[in-house]
């Protein structure tokens, strides 16, 4: 067992509900994955459609929101949106941190996955689009049936590197109060001052829900590779 | 897509929760500006964003914290000219001093059993109480029990927002990374009272800016006994440090630090204060 003076890990895992904390970890970084995979196809489709304004304003979101701190987008969701634009995403305070804090992480890494999408869609011979059109299919239909489908597979890898950093960001949203990781921590150094196996706990934790989140993917990028 | 509407809200954000820490600050005595002199150098932990406590701008420093150290180091023998003040923030005061990389540290350090594994105390000089500060036309809240239903901010994991957690689970409450962004959200209006320690508050309701505007409840309803950090186990130190407060409360200094720094808010310290010192041990 580690003890350093003070608290060790037993009584911080005793007294604290340490696994509650990572589980509102877990349920943000799902649903901001989601969201942010949504997000991203859709600002990605726009930066390649043949539209320019779409075009321009798909990049507009990504350069703007990818070169924002994540820090100002939470603190401006609580701050700025729901107390001066009275955008309440629920009445009840602790239900409105939550979805405030799933939204700007969707907004946040949606702009990376745009990229990620893109990177994919790099990947698709220039041939295959000129194919598609050429047997008759409009731009929605080679995108859906021809283009995407590899796009996919081609941007396996860098869709996990955003995951897993979507995964870490999620602790920027105790500085709005969500109930996550990080947010404990912070009460657990307060009542028993910061050692080093409190720090652990969280540490060991963040790397057990990345560590196979990297792994997995890695290996799914291999599987998926189109092979060329 | 954020519209320009939004950019415009988003820009007052971003100056309400950064530009709160450059600016205001209470008529405190300033600490730097001792003469030429002796004595032996002294490295003291303060807080550097706390107005009325612990506040740096610029190169001056200010507050009830500093006036207390200056009041210690001078009777350790210190010039103030000779003490190099060095930022302590909450979660680092432990390490600070176990390491030696401060002296003393004079922030704001509530005296817990916790923390007393760790280092030794002197004091307490000051104690503090949590309490409440709203808006100066809200006349709705009194008190903690008046809070149903009412929106409270605090700073996440403080023991202010743990306390009101666990006792008064009616409460709505919203929690920031700083007391800065709590003051604007509560001048906003989008929260009906912030809740810590009665210092910190009567500190934020005395800055220019909020002059008027905001105002302290005056119920406190816990106790936090402000001690000074030292090293673990000094007990020739804490002596000394305990002498110092003594005599800085018998001979008015400390009324009138507490009085420069914290008074312009119509606040009057709670019970218990001044304080008598815990022995050394």
């Amino acid at each position: 067992m580690i003890t350093t003076r003070g608290v060790g890990v037993v009584d911080v895992l005793g007294r604290y509900d340490v696994l509650g904390a990572f589980w509102v970890t877990i349920q943000l970084a799902v649903l901001a994955a989601l969201g942010s995979l949504v997000l991203g196809a859709v600002v990605a489709t726009m930066r390649v459609s043949p539209v320019r304004v779409l075009r321009f304003i798909g990049a507009a979101y990504v350069n703007i929101v990818r070169n924002t701190p994540l820090t100002l987008l939470m603190v401006f969701s609580i701050l700025g949106a729901t107390f001066i634009l009275g955008l309440q995403l629920s009445s009840a305070t602790g239900s409105n941190i939550f979805r405030w804090a799933v939204v700007m992480l969707s907004v946040y890494h949606g702009a990376f996955v745009c990229e990620a999408l893109r990177s994919g869609i790099n990947t698709v011979p220039h041939g295959q689009a000129e194919a598609a059109r050429s047997i008759g299919l409009t731009f929605g239909q080679s995108l859906r049936q021809v283009i995407l489908p590899q796009a996919f597979r081609g941007a396996v890898a860098p869709l996990g590197s955003t995951l897993i950093a979507l995964i870490k960001n999620t602790t920027v949203a105790a500085v709005i109060g969500a109930t996550e990781a990080a947010g404990l921590l912070q009460e657990i150094v307060e009542n028993e001052t910061g050692t080093l196996a409190v720090f652990m706990i969280f540490a060991i934790g963040f790397v057990l829900l990345t560590l196979p989140v990297g792994i997995g993917f890695t290996a799914l990028s291999r599987r998926l590779a189109v092979r060329r | 897509m954020i519209g320009r509407r939004g950019r415009v809200v988003l820009a007052a954000a971003v100056a309400t929760a950064l530009g709160l820490a450059g600016c205001g600050g209470g008529s405190g005595g300033t600490a730097a500006s001792g003469s030429s002199g002796g004595g032996q150098a002294l490295k003291i932990g303060i807080k550097f964003d706390q107005p009325g406590l612990g506040l740096k701008q610029g190169d001056t420093y200010t507050g009830l914290d500093v006036d207390v150290a200056t009041y210690v180091a001078k009777k350790l023998g210190t010039d103030p000219a000779r003490i190099s003040w060095v930022q302590a923030p909450s979660a680092q005061r432990e390490t600070l001093l176990s390491t030696g990389q401060v002296d003393l540290v004079v922030a704001t350090y509530s005296i817990t059993d916790a923390r007393k594994q760790k280092v030794s105390f002197a004091g307490p000089y000051f104690i503090a109480g949590q309490d409440l500060l709203v808006r100066s036309d809200d006349t709705t809240i009194t008190g903690p029990e008046s809070l149903q239903n009412k929106k409270l901010c605090s700073v996440k994991g403080s023991t202010s927002a743990q306390k009101v957690k666990s006792k008064y689970p009616g409460v709505q409450l919203q929690e920031f990374g700083t007391y800065s962004e709590c003051v604007a959200a509560l001048v906003a209006r989008g929260v009906d009272a912030l809740t810590t320690d009665d210092t910190i508050l009567a500190g934020y309701a005395a800055q220019p800016q909020y002059k008027g505007k905001l105002k302290v409840v005056g119920k406190p309803f816990s106790q936090e006994r402000y001690g000074i950090g030292l090293k673990k186990g000094d007990t020739a130190l804490c002596r000394k440090v305990t002498d110092a407060i003594t005599s800085m409360v018998a001979d008015g200094s400390w009324q009138k630090a507490v009085d420069a720094n914290l008074g312009a808010a119509q606040y009057k310290p709670g019970a218990g204060n001044p304080p008598t010192t815990d022995p050394c041990s």
